[in-house]
């Protein structure tokens, strides 16, 4: 569905030169993945999702997707594609259901086509209540699922979603994480970025990590927790203070060790055991806490820093 | 079935139809749809601000063609002697396709551009560029003309309408719309703030208050009258009226013309400037 | 034990210096505006008007027959503009009223504050505008106090008006356009601003009589160049004016504590 070779996109920069937002990436996507691009704000998420979206022009590099250059076929790329971007675009001028059916009309798809499309749009995305409410009546909730319920109008083959679930509570962020994943199993091809690691591991069946406009890793969630991380790890507080104090004492515990400013991350295949060990040292941590790894601390070993501070 | 994966879809079929023509990358040849979004909107929103814009012509005919009419008396154009009322008429008709079309491309357009984000949501769908500048500057026409069919009604039951010329002012009035509107648009394009829009402000009253809508611009000294006659207020009233009075010779044409050239560069720039924004 | 200002005048020294960041475009409207109809409507469309009447209208020249009606116009729109504005602002797109009825502040000192800046701002525009109109002769120098303090008076009076319309404003979608096309146009048209009111169908002069714009410019004319005015009619005015402004601003303070507290 997509090839990106050596991909770059360079914005002019003050006072002179450019900035790299993207510096050379390399991506293939096939039919039916759901495919994930994490990082943290400003690592060149959105800009690759808009390049792969036919709405931004590349620098340079090699980009097809389903087999065509957006720059030269850009508006039928666009007709294979639904686009649910970071921030809402839907018109607050119209109701719900006007919004579904103005953007199936820039489609060029007939009314008659579209009013029964709309119907199952609207119950898929559990909206008929609000059929007839103004956009700006809606929760951010709602205006999210408008959102897909609108990328989806046209029938697309590839979903390009951009932090779909940035902002929301966690009730309505799993109300879509269910619909994603209903979608997902119909077989549609799924992009998405975010910087949520739960979001992440629920939602993608392949990911790259991004950092500074480049790709640091690749593989599916487990397979880059098993490559960059322990299988447990084992998190310590002894106070904003201290925590730079123990370190040294710690040494030999586990096989890697990460002091951040307000907690010790262990990462050990024997969680509770090291724990153990460190009380039997003499130092007794404030908190503790010994769980499994996750996304969060590939992050954190690859890019060195925390996803929440980033 | 929610989403039809790797088959072809109607969209993409209707996209496929126009894929390899030469304007295919700008154009899909859906103008349309925009002005029926823009008339979903009026229904939902923007009545009574649509509305208004019948008002504003009329109420300046009924003070200005009456009230200060009874102390002009008579003025005479193109050898006619004319009721000061019939003098200003046809220019407050050019004067409204002027103000809605460049209400409709300058404010709106700057709100649906920055806050409401429509355009964006519109260039990630198959629309080009040219669709949009199109579907905007033609709504922006569309309600020009619907003021001007309002005000001529006003015109022919107040008897200020004598000729049947006078049918041509809704043409006129839509080509008048038309390329104000391209202009309106083009430059609120190039715009980051509201404010610098309120400047625009400034220069569209001297082009109502001077540009012969209220008095003959031989009023004027000569090097002035000619600056005058370039700007497009006048070149709008100098169309209205003369098909008003009947006056119909090679200059009408002129005008026509200029306007049309008008409208083309700021179709042109439109286009480009929406690409450069949002397919860059 | 100092003497301390009263507490409206904190809000109308941030309105003032809000204002002064905005000096440029405030002059160039405030006055651009009242100036371009002064050259149009005043020497373009006068010169018609003197060709047809040699004597005048009223047995003045246009010019100073239509001055005293520019000055108010310029004073009510600076009224309308600093009042209208602001109000907005505080309760709708940057909320600061809130803010500030968080602090000492309460409502109606807030609307008295909105006001107070606004009558600055109205004093600041009379003033200049006089100036124009008597650099272009429109205006004898003695009319510079009663005329500049008429029309004052009638942009304070519209402000009051106006702080209590827009305070009721929820959704500002095209308030001030409304406002703009089908109250203030309406207003500078059909008051007997650009002609008499007399010249205006009966079934239409009745706008005039409400129109606080007529009143002030009644006023104004028999202030500045003697037009006739009865004793009677001269005291209604002033009296509708007052009344105007005085119960707007009640109604304001009332509507800007009660939306500023629920």
């Amino acid at each position: 569905m997509i090839r990106a070779r050596a991909l770059t996109k360079a914005y002019p920069a003050k006072p002179s030169g450019e900035l790299l937002a993207v510096a050379g990436i390399d991506l293939d996507v096939a039919p039916g993945e759901s495919f994930g691009i994490l990082g943290a704000n400003g690592a060149g998420k959105s800009t690759t999702m808009r390049m792969i979206g036919a709405t931004l022009q590349r620098t340079s590099g090699e980009l097809t997707i389903l087999g065509r250059d957006p720059i030269h076929e850009g508006p039928l790329i666009r007709a294979h594609l639904g686009v649910v971007p970071q921030q809402d675009t839907l018109d607050t001028d119209l109701t719900v259901r006007e919004n579904l059916l103005t953007y199936g009309r820039y489609f060029g798809l007939p009314r008659s086509q579209l009013r029964p499309r709309i119907e199952e749009l609207l119950d898929f995305t559990q909206l008929q209540d609000k059929r007839d409410a103004k956009v700006d009546s809606l929760s951010g909730g709602m205006k999210r699922r408008l959102t897909i319920a609108r990328s989806l109008i046209n029938e697309p083959s590839m979903l390009l979603l951009d932090e779909p679930t940035t902002g929301l509570d966690p009730q309505a962020r799993h109300i879509l994480w269910d619909r994603l994943f209903h979608l997902r199993e119909t077989g549609v091809t799924l992009i998405l970025t975010t910087h949520y690691m739960d979001e992440a591991e629920q939602l993608c069946e392949r990911l790259v990590v991004m950092d500074d406009g480049r790709i640091v890793a690749e593989g599916a969630p487990a397979e880059l927790i098993r490559r960059y991380s322990s299988r447990e790890v084992v998190e310590v507080r002894f106070g904003a203070q201290r925590n730079a104090e123990v370190v040294p004492h710690l040494q030999g515990i586990g096989d890697r060790l990460e002091l951040l400013p307000d907690r010790i991350l262990i990462y050990t295949d024997t969680g509770e055991s090291d724990l153990q060990e460190i009380v039997a040292r003499g130092h007794m941590p404030i908190t503790a806490l010994v769980r499994r790894a996750s996304l969060e601390d590939v992050f954190l070993r690859l890019t060195g820093r925390s996803l929440e501070d980033a | 079935m929610i989403v039809q994966a790797l088959t072809t879809s109607a969209a993409v079929a209707i996209a496929e139809r126009r894929a390899g023509r030469p304007d295919a990358g700008i154009r899909s040849g859906r103008a349309h749809t925009l002005i029926e979004r823009n008339v979903l909107a009026l229904r939902t929103s923007n009545t009574i601000s649509f509305l208004s814009g019948f008002v504003e012509p009329v109420i300046f005919l009924l003070a200005f063609g009456y009230g200060v009419g009874a102390l002009v008396g008579t003025v005479s154009y193109a050898g006619i002697d004319a009721s000061y009322a019939a003098f200003v008429a046809p220019a407050l008709l050019a004067a409204s396709a002027m103000n809605g079309a460049i209400f409709d491309s300058t404010f709106n357009v700057f709100f649906k551009m920055h806050f409401m984000r429509v355009y964006q949501a519109m260039m990630s769908t198959s629309l080009g560029p040219l669709d949009v500048a199109l579907g905007e500057i033609g709504w922006a026409m569309i309600r020009g003309a619907a003021y001007a069919v309002g005000f001529l009604a006003v015109m022919t039951v107040a008897g200020l309408a004598t000729t049947w010329w006078a049918l041509l002012l809704i043409p006129a009035a839509m080509l008048i719309a038309f390329a104000f509107a391209s202009i309106g648009m083009s430059l609120t394009s190039l715009m980051s703030s509201f404010q610098q829009l309120n400047w625009l402000q400034f220069v569209l009253l001297p082009l109502f208050l001077f540009s012969g809508t209220f008095f003959p611009i031989t009023a004027y000294p000569e090097w002035l009258q000619v600056l005058v006659t370039m700007t497009p207020l006048w070149q709008a009233v100098a169309l209205t009226r003369n098909l008003a009075f009947g006056v119909i010779d090679l200059s009408t044409l002129g005008h026509v013309l200029y306007f049309a050239a008008i409208a083309i560069v700021g179709l042109y720039a439109t286009t480009r400037r929406l690409d450069a924004l949002f397919l860059r | 034990m100092s003497i301390s200002a009263p507490p409206s005048f904190r809000v109308a020294e941030y309105r003032l210096r809000n204002m002064w960041k905005w000096r440029n475009a405030i002059i160039a409207f405030g006055l651009g505006n009242p100036v371009l109809y002064l050259v149009s409507i005043g020497l373009g469309v006068g010169t018609l008007i003197n060709a047809n009447s040699p004597d005048g209208v009223e047995g003045v020249p246009y010019l100073v027959f239509l001055a005293p009606a520019l000055l108010a116009i310029a004073a009510i729109q600076a009224g309308q503009d600093e009042v209208a504005f602001p109000t907005l602002s505080g309760f709708i797109w940057q909320r600061l009223f809130v803010g500030m009825r968080a602090t000492s502040l309460t409502g109606g000192q807030i609307a008295d504050g909105v006001l107070l800046a606004a009558f600055v701002r109205i004093l600041f525009t009379t003033l200049t505008y006089w100036l124009v109109l008597w650099l272009f002769g429109a205006v004898d120098a003695g009319s510079a106090l009663p005329l500049i303090t008429v029309s004052t008076f009638a942009g304070l009076c519209w402000g009051g008006l106006t702080l209590a319309l827009t305070a009721r404003v929820t959704d500002e979608g095209g308030y001030i356009a409304l406002m703009w096309r089908l109250v203030i146009m309406p207003m500078f048209l059909f008051s007997g601003t650009f002609y008499p009111l007399t010249n205006l169908p009966i079934a239409l002069q009745w706008i005039g009589w409400i129109s606080p714009l007529w009143h002030a410019t009644e006023l104004g004319r028999w202030l500045s160049y003697g037009a006739p005015l009865p004793v009677w009619q001269a005291t209604i005015s002033i009296g509708y004016l007052a009344a105007l402004g005085l119960a707007g601003l009640l109604l304001g303070r009332r509507f800007f504590e009660g939306r500023l507290t629920t």
